[in-house]
């Protein structure tokens, strides 16, 4: 039945090259684009417990690691890919370690003032020479290779329906198995878990390292797709997006992330045909209304309609 | 980097010739309408200038009632980009590739823009009158479809320190600026007149956005002993700083930079007494000055205000700017006679005859030829006197350095 | 040493407009265990609503109340409307709902009242500085508040019945509701009194940096971080956390690392202090059992 839907949902992510052309593929890559990083959130957040408010500053690192090897030494978009996932991965262990000490509204505000810091950080004069400061760099985004036959906006949904895929499934493979079931024992119950043997460091500052990685990625892939980074891309605003589309997706749920993805951003554009003069009160408004009807998100839905008795423990992170 | 940002847009001009429309079917015209692109902060943070699209579609709103241009409609879309890039791109290419505008009219920021800047060239789409100060906008030789509209701060930094050479030779300079590509522009303005000099004759510091006050930072330019201060700063904490330099008893030769001297979002609240002596350089008239109370060009602002905007705020000089840009962009179209196909746009954009506007100052023209882009090159330097900017000094036109 | 001294005024003063948010967070965190993200952004529309009493006339003490008043009802009414529908949902979806009505209410308040930059009045006037040049009235008159607002809050919740039911509501619905406490109306009750403080900051706030929409935006992560260092269940200690926050903030911009990096250098420091101690400097030490 797996390999079956599997199949099915390539088939439906692939259509698009055909179905829609330009502008609508280049949206629908930015889309895939954030699913991948809310995915990476999700691990951290929905599978580990821990509240991250702050994965935009993962997301920047990402695609700085990209935008400075393309633009300023001509490297291949692929080259930067595993060096982006090193820097994002060491950063990620780094930040990790005061979350050990630090849980729920601590970790949120030490996350999210990493969201507020990296943008200046970016624009140091210590490190301009590298970023291009305030004025950010400028790349080009990879060619496609003449036999594939394909524009630049069909070849980069390829590209970033690839990279995510890829990362979607070592994610589903990670959390199936031994080391998922250890982060959600973290996070169901740290000191049960503690008691039986668990290493609870250990496996909180590797879990923040591989939700940085796949954050990460996306950040890499939106390099690449918009051509251009600045310090403004990263805002902490990023970071708030990126939460909302893992509520709204689902916490600790991998579909719930993609549907998240396509959350944040598309809805921003419904709630601009509706007002003008003020989107951000129909966004924020429809994202209300979303929370009221699904509190845990599509996921939640998803889980009641296809496990009727089944009862489900509760997910919430402590 | 600069062989390598040639290189990039010689790719581009390859990349971009398909797809040129023949003159009678020009993208975004038809018999009875002309699609115009913006996009603007309508939310987020920077949601302050949005106003400047409600007084550009209140304007195209007046000229189609006026029988609109050669028998067309205007249809201005506006897309909200929350001031991020990506999302700048994004909806650029909305206007561009769904809608098919004949092309992009004020779109507001600097990082916003430079996501678009080659997008847009390389498509050969007019991306005209940036709602930006940035000075990368006039470069006709290498980007020909992208043009900016209001003097650059970095000229206006350049005024300001050749003004402080002038005056006192032996400054000591304090230079407050926002910690962004707007306020990096008055430091690289004042750098560019004093060269060498810089290190030793000015103390820098820096403000974020996101900071409650500038108190400290004023504090701690006050202890370097200076005796000019220069402000690259919003209004919020232009009047800051305004109040702060008077009550600590700093009295420094002041510069403000022109985004920050409304008389009622800055000068009103930092309280006027304490302005008294403040310098900037202006382009535009201030409607709460007294001296434009029966100006006719001031006048013609107001009734349009009346008329179409009557909710807006008569204090906030967005509008006065929006105004001045629109005016400009309205003269380009009636250039345009029949031709609306987007070469004949940005010829007529890059050959406009110097003209008077009714918001600018006297003597402040806008102007373009095809081998220069800045739209408006001239300021006047002005002072505070407690009830009104005294304009002083001739009309300055770039800083010649 | 003129200059240091100026530099830690300074930061008092600043410190002191984060101590005045810290404590609206400690009252909505005291009454119903969350962080309200939309805090600011609330206390930013109460002083949008006092200067439009004030601009129609009413005396500035009036007007301060009848905000006070308005501010209440306006807290209790989003409780009862907005957070009600989500009370059994995951904690996340909390602060999702937080985060739509701060994007509801800065928008909102924006569209309404407009974006240029107003000066708000302080009931503190005088001419030019004090002693010497160091402070203004404003900034003594509004530390005066904040430590008066400090002092009802911590008699409110150590001396009344009330207070005491309500931390209770906070810290064990459950048993709280088997005691016949009404823990929704209690809720409630938080919310609005939350607000009402927070509109109290914010009229406090509005006169030293001027009012916009935004007003709130950076202040409400430097008035988190010091609930967080001071301690967020005791509201001396994030008093005194918001004062730390200014004064370290300040020293950092002015002799550290140079004003371009003083928020990152303030919030590693915070971090650091939290990792040694992680209920804050003032927090009460919380065990976990199995």
């Amino acid at each position: 039945m797996r390999p079956l839907l599997l199949l099915a949902g390539l088939a439906l992510a692939l259509l698009p090259l055909w179905l829609l052309e330009g502008f609508h593929l280049f949206q629908l890559t930015q889309a895939v684009i954030m699913a991948l990083a809310v995915l990476g959130l999700n691990i951290v957040t929905g599978y580990n417990g821990q509240i991250s408010l702050g994965h935009g500053a993962f997301f920047a690192v990402g695609a700085y690691a990209t935008a400075i090897p393309m633009s300023l030494l001509d490297w291949s978009f692929w080259a930067t890919l595993p060096v982006s996932a090193l820097i994002c991965g060491a950063v990620g262990w780094g930040v990790g370690f005061p979350a050990l000490r630090l849980g729920g509204l601590y970790l949120a505000l030490t996350t999210f003032a990493l969201a507020v810091a990296v943008p200046q950080i970016l624009k140091h004069k210590a490190v301009e020479a590298w970023t291009g400061g305030v004025q950010g760099l400028f790349l080009l985004k990879p060619e496609a290779p003449e036999w594939l036959k394909l524009n630049p906006d069909q070849y980069m949904y390829l590209v970033a329906l690839l990279v995510a895929g890829v990362c979607y499934l070592l994610t589903a493979n990670l959390l199936r198995g031994r080391i998922g079931r250890a982060m959600m024992a973290v996070r169901d119950n740290p000191t049960a878990a503690e008691a039986m043997g668990m290493d609870l460091a250990s496996i909180k500052t590797r879990t923040f390292a591989v939700s940085a990685i796949i954050t990460g990625m996306a950040g890499s892939l939106s390099a690449a797709v918009v051509e251009f980074v600045a310090p403004d891309s990263f805002t902490f605003i990023l970071s708030i997006s990126l939460f909302v589309g893992m509520v709204v997706g689902g916490v600790g749920s991998i579909l719930g992330s993609v549907f998240g993805g396509l959350f944040v951003l598309f809805v921003p554009n419904l709630a601009e045909a509706v007002s003008r003069s003020a989107p951000g009160v129909i966004y924020g408004a429809i994202l209300i209304l979303f929370l009221f009807v699904l509190p845990d998100g599509v996921a939640g839905l998803v889980r009641r309609l296809t496990t009727k008795k089944r009862v489900i423990p509760g997910r919430e992170p402590s | 980097m600069t062989t390598r940002r040639t290189l990039l847009i010689a790719s581009g001009a390859t990349l971009a010739a398909p797809n040129i429309a023949p003159a009678q079917e020009a993208p975004g015209v038809t018999a009875n309408e002309i699609r115009i692109g913006s996009t603007n902060s309508l939310s987020g943070p920077a949601s302050a200038y949005s106003v400047i699209s409600t007084c550009l579609t209140a304007m195209f709103r007046r000229l189609n009632e006026e029988g609109g241009v050669a028998g067309r409609r205007i249809n201005f879309i506006v897309y909200d980009d929350a001031y991020s890039p990506p999302r700048t791109l994004e909806q650029t290419r909305r206007l561009v590739e769904q809608d098919r505008v004949a092309f992009t009219f004020n779109q507001l920021g600097t990082p916003t823009n430079n996501a678009v800047h080659r997008y847009m060239n390389q498509r050969r789409v007019p991306h005209l009158f940036l709602a930006t100060g940035a000075d990368k906008w006039a470069n006709p030789r290498e980007f020909p479809w992208t043009i900016g509209w209001q003097p650059s701060y970095r000229v206006e930094a350049q005024i300001y320190a050749k003004h402080v050479l002038e005056t006192r030779p032996n400054a000591r300079i304090a230079l407050l600026h926002q910690n962004d590509d707007f306020g990096r522009d008055y430091l690289n303005g004042v750098r560019d007149v004093l060269g060498p000099r810089f290190d030793s004759m000015v103390r820098v510091a820096t403000n974020e956005a996101t900071d409650p006050t500038v108190d400290s930072q004023i504090v701690q330019l006050q202890a370097s002993g200076a005796d000019v201060l220069i402000c690259g700063v919003i209004p919020r904490f232009a009047a800051q700083a305004i109040r702060r330099v008077h009550d600590i008893g700093w009295r420094p030769m002041m510069f403000m930079t022109n985004v920050s001297v409304s008389v009622g979002a800055v000068m009103e609240p930092a309280g006027k007494e304490r302005g008294v002596g403040l310098i900037t350089s202006d382009y535009r008239k201030d409607q709460s000055d007294p001296a434009w109370a029966n100006d006719a060009g001031m006048n013609e602002w107001r009734g349009f205000m009346q008329r179409f905007v009557p909710n807006g705020d008569l204090n906030d000089n967005n509008f006065t700017y929006g105004y001045g840009v629109g005016t400009t962009m309205i003269q380009v179209l009636k250039q345009c006679g029949n031709d609306f196909s987007r070469e004949n746009i940005m010829r007529q954009a890059a050959n406009i005859a110097p003209m008077d506007i009714a918001t600018l100052l006297p003597g402040v023209k806008v102007q373009t030829q095809p081998n220069n882009f800045n739209v408006i090159r001239q300021m006047q330097l002005q002072r505070w006197n407690g009830t009104g900017w005294e304009r002083f000094g001739n009309v300055i036109e770039g800083a010649n350095i | 040493m003129d200059g240091f001294a100026h530099q830690l005024i300074a930061g008092i003063a600043t410190g002191g407009i984060y101590a005045s948010v810290a404590l609206a967070l400690v009252m909505i965190y005291q009454a119903t265990h969350h962080v309200n993200f939309a805090q600011g952004e609330m206390a930013t529309l109460s002083t949008f609503i006092a200067l439009t009493m004030i601009q129609a006339g009413l005396p500035y003490w009036v007007a301060f109340f009848a905000t006070l008043v308005v501010s209440f009802v306006i807290g209790a009414l989003v409780e009862r409307i907005l957070m009600r529908p989500v009370q059994n949902a995951p904690v996340l979806t909390h602060v999702g709902v937080f985060i739509g009505m701060l994007l509801i209410i800065s928008n909102a308040t924006g569209w309404i009242f407009g974006h240029t930059t107003k000066a708000f009045p302080t009931p503190f006037q005088s001419d030019g500085l004090l002693f010497g040049g160091l402070v203004s009235a404003h900034e003594l008159g509004s530390t005066a508040v904040t430590l008066a607002v400090l002092i009802l809050v911590y008699l409110f919740f150590a001396h009344t019945s009330l207070g005491l039911a309500m931390r209770a509501a906070a810290y064990n619905p459950r048993s709280a509701r088997l005691v016949g406490i009404r823990v929704g109306w209690m809720l409630a009750l938080g919310w609005g009194l939350a607000a009402a403080i927070g509109s109290v900051a914010g009229m406090m706030v509005a006169p030293a940096v001027f009012l916009d929409p935004n007003m709130m935006l950076g202040i409400l992560l430097y008035a988190f971080a010091g609930a967080l260092l001071g301690g967020i269940d005791n509201p001396s200690g994030a008093v005194i956390g918001g004062f730390m926050v200014g004064v370290l903030e300040n020293l950092a911009g002015a002799y550290v690392v140079g004003t371009e990096l003083k928020l990152t250098v303030a919030l590693v420091i915070i971090i650091g202090v939290l990792v040694v101690r992680p209920s804050g400097l003032f927090g009460r030490v919380v065990f976990s059992r199995v």
